[in-house]
């Protein structure tokens, strides 16, 4: 009946590095000096759930480390040690060093072996730094399970003459005679007599009350030890001598003619394949790691299934109708299409939220950065998470964590100030990091708000003056100097720190965020802080769109960025130099595109009265000239990049309802083409 | 064949656990801690209860008190699973009321072993 527990393995894989989280967390709300016991012991039981795992599949390495971190915790927590900041990090390594080790053993990759080692000596050295005479709790102690060994090792050969003499309470404890000796008989064969008098006549009986006792006459070369094992539950409810049968023998018993039958045999065999637990990817431990999996609420399952089931019931009430349809039921047939509609819309919006993920996923990580950067640069720092339920998609989750990092370390590196600089300053010692995440609209807004040194507006602008980025004269809004930051090659710090100062800098950040399309923005008040602001679509592969038509093709612009459609007006148009055009709009001037131009379509003449679509995006405007504005709906996003490659000024394809293909506009890229046209042209122009 | 309560915080043990009783054909209830687990067993009589010590919300040796003052489980086999190999643990799980106890790492045989010793 060997049972392979390897299926077992990537449940292990998970919970684990779930246990690992719980004790970071958990180490980094620790204090020195202030033990929290509740804390402690739950630390202590994630490492003790790790242990015991990792000794069921032989994970060596990790069972050595969580053996002598438990044995740290386990001082811990009785007090024997204190907590010391040295302890806190020195367990917070061990933690990091458990999950390379985990994940090694996951991925069947080598770990390194030096750092588990160098770990599990500063383990050992700081429990017997501890107090002196520990040296004992380092050792594995691991076999202390086993009762002691026997004294005089293996059986005469002749067998064992066994007195048992239980308690009265031993029904009590769950243990049943019966079993001990059926258990007994397994070793060899036996012969027992039952002492029963003491048993009391009837009316006085109590049958809770164990009151037999028995002399058991066990045959063959058996261990003393394994009869000990047999009574090893029992050993403090029952009198119990073995003594070897020869010495013993002699006085009474015989040799046995026929030994009990050893019936208690048939207990083990294997029963059918009875195993369907839980279906989830159990399949094989080995490659589980290449195949990403998401957990999902249970609850957003069950949606899911009562709208299959309404989808269901609307498409047999249409199946009903189209059978034998006639004009009469026209009303009826559109009800029942209205409702598909509405069914398939929430069933798309339900299967979209399966990919929602809480933003704590990408929040986890960072309170033991900011724990590991305030030791780094001395500085004292609170971290607030704020709307750690708000769900995003996961992959913009995923890729939403290196620039939110990436922040996070800025505010510590340049932000915030050190702890006597900031008393200096009539400030709290302790700087304030807090992050916030909620739904505004269409987007996911991500905030980064220190009170630091904010960032200085004059030397950002003097540093964009220098790269020539600005003309001399020209007066810009703060924003559009904050926005600066984001320009590759601009830093207000003249050197790179070892912190912050790694090569990736803030332009690549906002590259990353604008591939999500989403958008960052700063906001600064020098001495007073920093905001950084994310916003970020809900999901990536579905959005809202406006359908429109240049020449004979349809287009399609996200509905989200659209600021107002209209009709020109004459008066309105202004011509600039060269080529381009203007358009007044709100009390502004806002470029206009005429995409039948930009699309090589032939055609094209006066701009008055035509149709335009305001479009916003990075809080520039722009006006697009389009021929003719069709219906509103859901369009799924097709890469271009994956299936023909990347073009400037779209952000993908879609296919319509009545199976054409339209490009979606990239606002972003038209804007850029544009530009890029308009200063061929103007150089043409100058020429 | 016995009907009996698994009780263990950590899932993969409970998967083990529950995955080798049946095996051997008995039918399995599991429970991720104390608490859980004697809410459990006040619905329903298990022929046996295996549990682990260390668990959030209820620990195994509460459990075994617990259960212990309910009538239908004066007499149950009470089984402790756990990797404190310390005597002081298994005197603590004796005087709550344990039948006995198995010490993990997890083996499959002797999860085995301790059962035919109270179930059959």
């Amino acid at each position: 009946m060997s049972i392979d527990m390897n299926q077992f393995l990537q449940t292990f894989f998970e919970e684990s590095f779930e246990g690992l989280d719980d004790m970071e967390n958990g180490l980094l709300n620790m204090t020195a000096g202030e033990p929290d016991v509740e804390q402690l012991n739950d630390i202590f039981r994630a490492a003790h759930s790790i242990k015991g795992g990792a000794g069921t599949f032989g994970l060596n390495s990790v069972t050595d480390l969580t053996h002598k971190l438990e044995t740290l915790l386990d001082r811990l927590r009785e007090g024997e040690s204190e907590v010391t900041t040295d302890g806190i990090n020195l367990l917070l390594e061990s933690v990091d060093c458990l999950r390379s080790l985990l994940q090694a053993e996951r991925d069947g990759t080598e770990a390194d072996p030096q750092q588990a080692a160098d770990i599990t000596t500063r383990l050992a050295a700081m429990v017997d730094g501890g107090d002196g005479d520990s040296s004992s709790n380092g050792k594995d102690g691991d076999d202390a399970g086993s009762t002691a060994a026997a004294d005089d090792g293996s059986g005469p050969g002749g067998g064992w003459r066994i007195g048992f003499t239980p308690e009265p309470h031993l029904f009590m404890t769950g243990n049943d005679p019966l079993r001990l000796l059926e258990e007994l008989s397994e070793l060899g064969e036996i012969q027992v007599s039952c002492d029963s008098s003491s048993l009391p006549a009837l009316p006085d009986l109590d049958p809770e009350q164990c009151v037999l006792s028995w002399t058991i006459d066990l045959y063959g070369d058996v261990e003393r030890q394994a009869i000990e094992e047999v009574f090893e539950w029992v050993e403090d409810d029952c009198s119990l001598t073995i003594a070897p049968l020869e010495l013993a023998a002699g006085d009474t018993t015989t040799a046995p003619e026929t030994a009990s039958d050893p019936q208690a045999a048939s207990a083990g065999e294997p029963a059918g394949d009875d195993t369907p637990q839980k279906p989830a990817q159990q399949s094989s431990g080995g490659n589980a790691s290449t195949s990403s999996s998401i957990r999902v609420d249970t609850g957003k399952i069950d949606n899911l299934i009562d709208m299959v089931g309404e989808l269901v019931i609307t498409q047999s009430m249409l199946n009903e109708l189209g059978e034998n349809f006639t004009m009469d039921k026209l009303e009826k047939l559109q009800d029942g299409l209205a409702q598909l509609e509405r069914n398939t819309r929430e069933l798309q919006e339900n299967v979209m939220r399966i990919r929602m993920v809480p933003i704590s996923f990408a929040y986890s990580r960072l309170p033991r950065m900011v724990h590991d950067l305030m030791r780094q640069l001395g500085k004292k720092v609170d971290l607030q998470l704020n709307g750690e339920e708000t769900e995003l998609d996961k992959t913009v989750m995923e890729k939403i964590i290196d620039p939110l990092v990436h922040l996070v370390r800025n505010a510590m590196d340049h932000g915030i100030e050190a702890p006597e600089k900031r008393a200096e300053l009539g400030k709290q010692e302790t700087g304030t990091l807090e992050m916030n995440a909620y739904h505004k609209g269409g987007y996911i807004v991500i905030e980064i708000n220190d009170d630091g040194a904010g960032i200085s507006r004059d030397r950002l602008l003097g540093k964009a003056r220098e790269a020539s980025l600005v003309d001399n004269g020209e007066e810009l809004s703060d924003e559009q100097v904050f926005d600066f930051i984001f320009h590759p090659g601009l830093s207000t710090h003249d050197e790179a720190t070892d912190v912050s100062g790694r090569g990736v800098g803030m332009d690549v950040v906002k590259r990353n965020i604008k591939a999500l399309g989403g958008n960052i923005t700063v906001n600064s008040t020098p001495g007073r802080g920093t905001r950084f602001a994310i916003h970020l679509p809900l999901t990536l592969s579905i959005l809202d769109g406006q359908l429109f038509r240049v020449g004979d093709q349809v287009y399609v612009v996200p509905l989200i960025s659209i600021m107002e459609s209209l009709q020109m007006q004459g008066g309105k148009i202004k011509r600039m130099a060269g080529t381009s055009e203007l358009y007044e709009w709100r009390d502004d001037y806002i470029p206009i595109i005429r995409l039948r131009e930009l699309f090589n379509e032939t055609g094209g003449g006066a701009l008055e009265n035509e149709l335009m679509v305001v479009v916003e995006e990075d809080d520039r405007y722009v006006g697009l000239h389009v021929d003719e504005l069709l219906g509103q709906q859901q369009v799924v996003i097709k890469s271009l990049k994956s299936n023909y490659r990347p073009v400037t000024g779209f952000a993908g394809a879609t296919i319509l309802g009545n199976g054409t293909v339209a490009l979606i506009l990239d606002i972003a890229g038209l804007l850029e083409l544009a530009q890029a046209r308009d200063e061929v042209l103007t150089k043409g122009a100058n020429n | 064949m016995a009907n009996i309560l698994a009780v263990d915080d950590s899932a993969s043990m409970r998967q083990m656990v529950s995955h080798t009783l049946k095996q051997n054909g008995h039918t399995v209830v599991d429970a991720p801690d104390g608490k859980a687990a004697l809410d459990k067993a006040k619905q329903q009589k298990f022929d046996a209860v295996i549990t682990d010590v260390n668990m959030p919300n209820m620990d195994g040796i509460t459990l075994i008190k617990e259960l212990r003052k309910l009538p239908n489980y004066k007499f149950t086999p009470l089984l402790l699973l756990t990797t404190e190999s310390a005597p002081e643990k298994k005197q603590e799980g004796k005087a709550a009321g344990a039948t006995g106890w198995l010490v993990k790492p997890f083996d499959p045989e002797k999860l085995m072993g301790a059962v035919r010793k109270v179930v059959r």
